[in-house]
């Protein structure tokens, strides 16, 4: 049996990136032209890893699915970047960002990684700003801030509510330089589907070109997973259509171990659905909780007129309404984590006060922000005695200012003009902090497989904060892979060139090859999307944001069921040598199907709850924390990384304990 | 409400297309396009058929990645959003709906709505950079205050998706407000100077051999826009381009 081995480096925890880079094996200039990387994903984390491995030398093969890299899902984050600048002087420090991302995380991240992401933080900002990456700035021409959940100090990058799509844009254009300069090759429209294993090393790829339907072999030196997370093994996610979980789990069925797939996000503020038909929902960033205020009314009698449309949710007074989050949390208030913030909502939901038809939505309200800035405004420009009218169109300006795209899109969607009246949300599956397993240096439990950004384990715990996603990506992809790899890289000058027309490249080809017959030729009578809309119900309904172990043992055996008539009667048309896209999806949710089985035996193996993660078994039971969430770090203060064994429900759990030394375990309390 | 589609269907690059008629009933209001859509599709591979290719991804305004021609307008009628951000309360029962690729022969039919927008990517590596290592060993962040003014100037140039519908909607297909908006995004910043020469000729040259059209100002790409880039991007690299060939 494998033992897990994190290779965090000794000494104190300010010095061990430091002390380890000064000591890790370089691949000199000349020998990296020798040295052939595969990047799967082209995201922030893949992106600009492929920048910087270009950058360094190395021959770079990147692989995304949409038609440029420029489309990645990151492109889709809104509220900003976390970092360590305390430009606003208001007490950061790295220390304050690692501490931070450690209790958010609820415990149950490795703190090594975290204190090194915190500690390259610093560095994203300068180079996003030297790439011209345009964040907002203040009116001394400086850089501006916001805040987010779960902190108490000012420390998010933004560009208007796009910043995945400008730092993404960023990576993109230092990839287009090294395309440019013939150090990456770009495969655009190409899905991988295998990893090829040579004598234990990760040594290539199995990819699919979408466009031709050609299965293509490609080989390399070392293999890097950057494709994101698998949120959409829910169906409804804020996630990208295409994101998925093919090349993640694949490598997983090749023996990477995949740790904490029961860690995932709820968001709390996404517009609720509306109907059978709906294919994805929209998030509405979490940077509106800075002036939106989250209620919904105290009286079952108003919640009955709201949804009747009797009553407008702006004719309630003040003292008609229940800002629940202000209530239970007076320290944060609507500031609190985003798995406290879903949770206050389903509970308020659960007892009947949800203010839609589905019982399924919350209120966000900006009247008193656009009150406050209206009048701030006034003052600025003079006016002591402004006219309530006068406040609001000041008010809504600044409003604007922040947050227009958002409000532009809530509009399009709901078709109600959110200045006007209260924004409707519900929590949404979001992120997934599980992932593939990896140890310090970002590698796998396979040799020369290396896994970074949202697709790996390892710095949020259980509950990922706001902003710090996108931090992580970059931070693994511009500044930390590119250093650990060459360790591993070292030993393989006197490789030469891998040949792909070997018998390992055959047996995976075929693998790969044999599966995409069956699906053509299974001529079955239930779409794909069929199959994946049942397992998304399964698993909102019994692996969503509150968990039991019947409804998890259920949830295992309908997946089971569920996958079992996936193989028999799934229907995909056309051929497999053209552009198909139910094929693709075939294959995407032949994977959802075993991944979801995995991540409901990992929530009923982790009876705790923490982070994302809620066991109605284990809750406080009094105190001042009476129905909070019961973290239990006697029995469960370990990664789970689960080794597949052929079966999901078989797989086989290896336990990474998890050290504290440098901050204090404590009760996560928002009170 | 009930719809007659009449959408472009193409087997691939190489075969020739043409209309065809579909029916779709019982479509929500609050649906959006694309999921009226996915509604037609799961109709088609119930009978049988081959579903209807299109692009998308993020369906919610970013990504880029969707780009229909609907009623004769790039990303449909409404302003200022993409086709995946397109609700049908926009249409009305017994509409029909005529749904076609963006059409330019810079951009090459793929399969039915699908379109081969290389030819941007390629106007991209010509110079949509600035060359900084990515070391990290810049200076600090805030050692060069930039005005705010440049700065939120800079951020809505830099809004662009690269959705093509500029072209699309170009009776000459020119790419002039895309490149437009990528060149002013760094002629906007400090950051962008040392290399504002190159970078508008290379990337003015590239635009030239892929085949994009002349602009002769006739502003339907700003129209058309999802994210209101407007042709003051367009003028700003004129002047670029002419300082760069003095
Ligand atoms: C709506 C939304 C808003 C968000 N807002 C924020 C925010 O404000 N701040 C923050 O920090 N985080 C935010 N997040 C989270 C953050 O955006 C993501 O976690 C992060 O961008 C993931 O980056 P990534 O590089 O790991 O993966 P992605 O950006 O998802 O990239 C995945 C890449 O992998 C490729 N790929 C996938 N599968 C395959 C395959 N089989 N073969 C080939 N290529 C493949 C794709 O083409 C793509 O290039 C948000 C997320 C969402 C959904
Ligand atoms: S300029 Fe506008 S229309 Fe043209 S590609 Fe950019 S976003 Fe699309
Ligand atoms: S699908 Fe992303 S912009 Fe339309």
């Amino acid at each position: 049996m494998a033992t897990l081995d994190s290779k965090v480096p000794k000494g104190p925890i300010k010095d061990k990136w430091t002390t380890y880079k000064d000591k890790i094996n370089l691949v000199n200039p000349a020998n990296k032209r020798n040295i052939d990387i595969i990047v799967v994903g082209t995201g922030l984390a893949g992106g600009s890893a492929c920048a910087t491995l270009a950058e360094q030398g190395y021959n770079v093969k990147a692989f995304a699915y949409q038609d440029s890299p420029r489309r990645a899902h990151s492109i889709a984050a809104q509220g900003g970047i976390n970092a360590a600048k305390n430009y606003q002087g208001d007490g950061d420090s790295n220390y304050r960002l690692f501490y931070d991302t450690v209790k958010g995380g609820d415990y149950r991240s490795r703190e090594a990684n975290v204190y090194r992401l915190a500690e390259v933080s610093g560095n994203i900002i300068d180079q996003c700003v030297a790439q011209g990456v345009p964040f907002a700035r203040d009116y001394g021409g400086l850089l501006d801030n916001r805040s987010f959940g779960g902190v108490l100090v000012s420390r998010t990058f933004y560009a208007k509510g796009q910043t995945g799509q400008q730092l993404l844009l960023g990576a993109y254009s230092a990839m287009n330089r090294q395309i440019a300069r013939g150090k990456i090759t770009m495969y655009n429209r190409h899905e991988m589907l295998d990893v090829v294993k040579v004598d234990g090393k990760a040594r290539g790829i199995i990819a699919r070109d979408l466009i031709t339907g050609k299965i293509e072999r490609h080989s390399a030196h070392a293999v890097v997973i950057a494709t994101g997370g698998y949120g959409n093994v829910y169906f409804l996610s804020t996630n990208a259509m295409g994101s998925n979980a093919t090349a993640a789990w694949k490598i997983h069925k090749k023996g990477a171990f995949f740790a904490n797939p029961c860690f995932t996000q709820i968001h709390p503020t996404c517009i609720p659905r509306s109907g059978d038909y709906q294919s994805k929902l929209t998030l509405m960033s979490e940077s509106l909780r800075n002036d939106g205020r989250i209620w919904v009314p105290k009286n079952m009698d108003d919640v009955m007129a709201i949804r009747e449309g009797r009553k407008k949710p702006t004719e309630l007074t003040e003292d008609e309404r229940d800002y629940y989050l202000e209530r239970r949390y007076p320290a944060f208030g609507n500031l609190v984590p985003r798995d406290v913030a879903s949770r206050a909502a389903k509970e308020r939901c659960d007892a009947g006060y949800g203010i839609n038809a589905t019982g399924e939505a919350v209120y966000l309200d900006f009247k008193a922000a656009i009150n406050r800035y209206g009048t701030e405004q006034a003052l600025l420009h003079g006016d002591t005695n402004p006219s309530a009218a006068k406040i609001i169109e000041l008010g809504e300006q600044v409003i604007e200012a922040k947050y227009g795209n958002l409000f532009q899109m809530y509009e399009k969607i709901v078709d109600e003009n959110p200045y006007k009246t209260p924004m409707m949300i519900y929590p949404v599956t979001h992120y997934t902090m599980g992932g593939v397993w990896v140890d310090y240096n970002l590698m796998t439990t396979v040799d020369g497989l290396y896994c970074i950004g949202e697709a790996n384990f390892s710095d949020h715990g259980a509950n990922r904060l706001g902003a710090s996603a996108l931090m992580q990506g970059l931070a693994d992809g511009y500044f930390v892979l590119p250093y650990t790899i060459g360790d591993y890289l070292a030993n393989e000058i006197r490789t030469g060139e891998i040949p792909t027309d070997t018998k390992e490249f055959d047996a995976v080809e075929k693998e790969v090859q044999d599966r995409i017959d069956f699906f053509i030729n299974n001529k079955g009578t239930k779409s794909v999307d069929h199959f994946h809309k049942r397992l998304g119900k399964v698993m909102w309904d019994k692996v969503g944001m509150a968990r039991n172990e019947k409804h998890l043992k259920e949830a295992i055996a309908e997946i089971k069921e569920i996958r079992a008539e996936f193989w028999k009667d799934v229907k995909v048309p056309g051929n497999a040598n053209e552009m198909n896209t139910e094929l693709e999806k075939a294959g995407r949710v032949a994977d959802f199907l075993e991944l979801g089985e995995l991540f409901a035996l990992d929530a009923l193996n982790r009876n705790e709850s923490c982070g994302g993660h809620f066991r109605e078994e284990s809750v406080e039971l009094d105190g001042p924390q009476k129905g909070e969430a019961l973290r239990n770090d006697t029995d469960y203060k370990y990664v789970a990384a689960w080794e597949f064994k052929g079966e999901p429900s078989e797989a086989v759990l290896h336990k990474e304990e998890l050290e504290f030394n440098d901050i204090e375990l404590k009760t996560r309390s928002y009170k | 409400m009930d719809l007659t589609l009449k959408i472009w269907r193409q087997k691939d690059s190489n075969s020739k297309g043409q209309m065809v008629d579909y029916k779709v009933t019982e479509i929500s209001e609050h649906m959006s396009f694309l999921e009226m859509m996915d509604v037609l599709n799961e109709q088609l591979v119930n009978s049988g058929d081959e579903p209807v290719a299109f692009d998308h991804d993020c369906r919610e305004g970013i990504c880029g990645m969707c780009s229909m021609y609907i009623n004769g307008e790039a990303h449909g009628p409404d302003r200022g959003i993409t086709t995946c951000q397109l609700h049908m309360r926009m249409f009305k029962d017994g509409d029909t709906i005529t749904i076609e690729p963006f059409r330019a022969s810079a951009f090459p039919v793929i399969k039915d709505l699908v379109v081969d927008r290389e030819s941007f990517e390629r106007i991209q590596h010509a110079g949509g950079f600035i060359s900084v290592n990515t070391s990290g060993n810049t200076q600090d962040a805030n050692a060069l205050p930039i005005s705010k003014i440049a700065a939120d100037e800079a951020m809505d140039a830099a809004a662009c998706i690269g959705c093509g519908a500029c072209v699309a909607s170009c009776k000459n297909s020119s790419a002039m407000l895309f490149v437009g908006a990528k060149v002013s995004q760094y002629a906007l910043l400090p950051q962008g100077q040392i290399e504002a020469k190159e970078r508008v000729l290379n990337m003015v040259a590239q635009m030239d051999k892929e085949g994009f059209g002349n602009c002769t100002n006739t502003g339907a790409c700003e129209v058309e826009c999802p994210k209101g880039i407007s042709l003051e991007n367009i003028a700003r690299m004129n002047r670029e381009y002419l300082k760069a060939s003095i």
